[in-house]
């Protein structure tokens, strides 16, 4: 006898070989100049969590989008429950029993937890029912919520309840989750996954797209694997390593970058931070509490932290894009540069990735020369007596293609726009990493960046480090931060916790400071005692 | 006392238009559109009160004819920059030029010519009580209409399903978009509702506050409107405070001049306009509430697929 699938779970009304809840066959689905979804089938059974895995770009979304009936398919059948079907809207996919919680949430900040679940669901329950049933269903699966309080005002882990909840209200058959733990604690991934599992026990079917391996070998019973728009693996991911399905996922092997050496030796203070407070600039924003934090050349320091925790505030008072009223509270090599612009940052050697690629990263518009150009100043040889040098322009943005194999179709010409998220991030961190930079500071570098470009990135941003530069990454991505960093540091409420050595931390200690336990000075000694 | 009444009475007369005007163009941009049209279609709707009713001799199809003329102004702007996807600023500048341009073609014949004003309430008793009497029941129908609307618009946004996804649009589009509202749709007839209540504030200028047809009669009217929107920090009941406010000083100053202060009349007849930058620069000072309660797509360009 074949071992069921989820074997741990006691789901007594799924039966093997029955009729599978969602089937899809040879859905095709082409938007001009992409086949994003190239005849892709599909099987969804009645009590499983089921992983749709790839890179970006390789046709996930816009499948369950097709699903939720946020898109029609060009040609292909959706089969319900066995029955042919035909999903014109959302509000048709609800009907039949799909809900669907979103990478981005589309939840509306101004308005409270009960007024977004009524909008999501389609009758017309008077306010005060709906309060009682949204406070019954959070206590019942673990995900507790105040239907009162006014959305901007929850953190991102409650924001997602919302969405859940929500979907949960409309006791849904299939559930499809867009990378939902992206932006969650581990503590808060590891409660969802307990939400996830309930769900499924119930005989609820879950689509779980992520491209985090680990998670998806701890949770999901089967794999789906696309690439480039096709089905190209079907798996049972509890029995594949992290390493074979990335390897199904970008269809070639990849190299992992060397880590970090411990006992590394490091240079004089690049970057110092000292006492830096800044108010919040507006009713979303976080106000930054005198923050410390120093990096010297041939370190890389990681900054973890939840989204939203003043991450965007520190990087804007790092990179000049807000001045700080205290000149010395930012100081580059020992100089004062609170007061300093951006540009003439950089002109003392601070080099910059901002998290949004598009729009402060590039130019979308402008081609990857006039790119390159605007990132250098004048003494780079780029312009002379105020006219552009074109050739030298083109030849900079040559070289960083070459030597970062960024993939442009048009080379140099090609604009800013048209690449793929991972190829411009490529580019953007060349062009910073070309000038040599004294002090490199990193956004997010590889969110959103297929798993070969991001080895590709973390490789690049080491061999900075090793060249002896200073290096700052802010990211959500722990296994990122581990990957890459020497020291890390956790934000929370516009804080910053002391940082410790990579190698002595640990994933639960992270967690417990991204949700905001550190009130001492020695927060990180606190998980020791307790355990 | 003597000149108290009177004072208000008029006040009250003044400030109908702007109500109206200012509580469309609040659904409007509660939907998420920014429409600068709105003095274009106060004209239009004025232009199309007087002929119609000087024509029929009937002021309720003149009502209606100028609720017509402001939705067809609406949908013209809701074709360009929900349909066509154009720029709502550019598009809004047009559609008031385009609405001051063509009320005065149509209503050159109608220039000078004599109508009589909308006829006051009379409830009997009540309209004889001292002071409450005029004030409160022998104004014109309109003006009461004007404060039921207010009233009627705020239930349906904070009281009704309806005006829950209105709002919901206009806070995010996408996000609305995702969980199945037709954004567009919603969006056009929250537009022709403003271009209807405009209509109306511009028929009540040419039918009952000065009845007659002039050239450009509005006289940025229109602009005031949609600055009140935003002095009202998109709550409606403020605009109708707000409509007061400005009401009142439009009124002062003709008192001011008609007591012989020496203050140039030009200077005096700035004064609203200057009563309502001094407000904005005010209010803008409070980013908190403004975010609260503005629409955080307004004046976006919707496009389903980015």
């Amino acid at each position: 006898m074949s071992p069921d699938i989820h074997s741990g779970s006691a789901s007594a009304n799924v039966s093997a070989g029955a009729v599978p809840r969602l089937a899809l066959r040879g859905i095709t689905k082409a938007f001009p100049g992409t086949v994003a979804n190239d005849d892709v089938s599909l099987a969804l059974r009645a009590g499983e969590i089921h992983a749709l895995l790839g890179e970006n770009g390789a046709g996930k979304s816009t499948l369950v989008k097709i699903v939720y009936g946020l898109l029609q398919a060009d040609s292909g059948d959706v089969l319900w429950e066995g029955r042919p079907v035909v999903i014109p809207s959302p509000a048709e996919a609800r009907k039949l029993g799909i809900g669907m919680v979103f990478q981005h949430f589309s939840l509306f900040d101004s308005l409270t937890v009960a007024e977004n679940v009524a909008l999501g669901i389609g009758d017309k329950t008077p306010m005060r029912v709906l309060e009682d049933r949204i406070r019954e269903v959070s206590e019942r699966y673990g995900l507790p919520l105040d239907p009162r309080r006014p959305v901007h005002a929850l953190s991102v882990g409650e924001r997602q309840r919302v969405e859940i909840v929500r979907c949960l209200l409309q006791d849904p058959k299939l559930l499809i989750m867009d990378e939902p733990t992206s932006v969650l604690t581990p503590q808060e991934a590891e409660q969802l996954f307990t939400t996830l599992r309930a769900l499924r026990d119930e005989g609820r079917t879950i689509l779980y797209i992520s491209h985090k391996l680990d998670e998806i070998r701890a949770l999901c019973g089967r794999a789906t694997i696309l690439r480039a728009g096709k089905v190209v693996d079907a798996c049972d991911p509890t029995e594949k390593t992290a390493r074979e399905l990335a390897q199904m996922m970008i269809g070639s092997d990849y190299a992992t970058p060397a880590g970090a050496a411990e006992d590394r030796k490091t240079g004089e203070a690049r970057l110092t931070v000292h006492n830096l407070n800044l108010a919040a600039s507006g009713p979303f924003g976080t106000t930054l509490v005198d923050v410390d934090l120093e990096v010297r050349g041939g370190e890389i320091l990681g900054i973890a932290g939840v989204a939203g925790n003043g991450q965007a505030e520190l990087l804007s008072a790092l990179s000049g894009e807000l001045l700080v009223q205290d000149a010395g509270s930012v100081r580059l090599e020992g100089v004062p540069a609170g007061h300093l612009g951006p540009r003439q940052r950089r002109a003392m050697g601070l080099g910059f990735v901002p998290e949004e690629r598009l729009g402060r990263g590039a130019v979308p518009d402008m081609s990857l020369a006039e790119n390159a150009l605007l990132s250098r100043g004048t003494g780079d040889d780029m312009v002379s007596r105020g006219m552009i040098r074109f050739s030298r322009a083109h030849g900079l943005a040559e070289k960083i293609i070459d030597a970062y194999n960024v993939v442009a179709g048009k080379g140099a010409h090609a604009t800013a726009k048209s690449l793929s998220g991972g190829n411009l991030q490529k580019f953007i961190i060349g062009r910073e990493i070309m000038r040599k930079p004294r002090i490199l500071i990193a956004a997010h570098p590889t969110w959103g960046v297929d798993a070969g470009a991001a080895a590709a990135i973390h490789q690049a941003l080491m061999d900075l480090r090793d060249e002896g530069t200073a290096v700052l990454i802010v990211s959500q991505d722990l296994d990122e931060l581990f990957v890459l960093s020497d020291r890390i540091a956790v934000m929370y409420h516009g804080r910053l916790s002391q940082s410790r050595p990579a190698h002595e931390a640990t994933v639960e200690q992270i967690g417990l400071l991204m949700g905001g336990v550190f009130d001492t000075s020695d927060a990180w000694e606190g998980d020791a005692h307790a355990s | 006392m003597e000149s108290f009444v009177p004072f208000i009475v008029i006040m009250l007369g003044a400030a109908t238009p702007l109500i109206f005007a200012a509580i469309g163009e609040l659904v409007t941009e509660k939907s998420g559109v920014l429409n600068l049209g709105v003095e274009g279609m106060m004209l239009m709707g004025a232009v199309s009160a007087f002929a119609v009713s000087i024509t029929t001799g009937s002021t309720t199809l003149g009502l209606l004819a100028a609720i017509g003329a402001g939705v067809l102004m609406a949908l013209l702007f809701g074709l360009l920059t929900l349909t066509l996807l154009a720029n709502q600023v550019a598009c809004g500048l047009a559609l008031t030029i385009f609405g001051i341009g063509l009320s005065s073609f149509i209503g050159k014949d109608y220039v000078g010519k004599p109508l009589d004003a909308l006829p006051s309430m009379d409830l009997g008793w009540l309209s004889d009580i001292p002071v409450l009497g005029p004030v409160l029941f022998s104004q014109d129908l309109m003006v009461y209409a004007a404060i039921a609307v207010v009233a009627a618009v705020a239930w349906f946004l904070y009281h009704t399903r309806a005006g829950l996804v209105l709002r919901a649009v206009g806070e995010s589009h996408h996000a609305a978009h995702a969980i199945g509202y037709p954004v567009i749709r919603i969006r056009y007839m929250a537009v022709a509702f403003g271009g209807a209540m405009a209509g109306l504030g511009g028929a009540y200028l040419s039918l009952a506050y000065t009845p007659m047809w002039v050239e450009h009669m509005t006289a940025g009217r229109g602009w005031i409107a949609l600055a009140l929107v935003v002095f009202a920090t998109w709550r409606p009941f403020r605009v109708l405070l707000g409509a007061w406010l400005f009401g009142g000083v439009t009124i002062l100053q003709l008192h001011a001049q008609g007591a012989g202060i020496a203050v140039p009349s030009q200077l005096m007849s700035m004064l609203p306009y200057i009563a309502t930058i001094v407000v904005l620069v005010l209010i803008s000072r409070d980013a908190t509430r403004i975010r609260m309660n503005a629409p955080a797509s307004i004046g976006k360009v919707f496009h389903p697929e980015r």
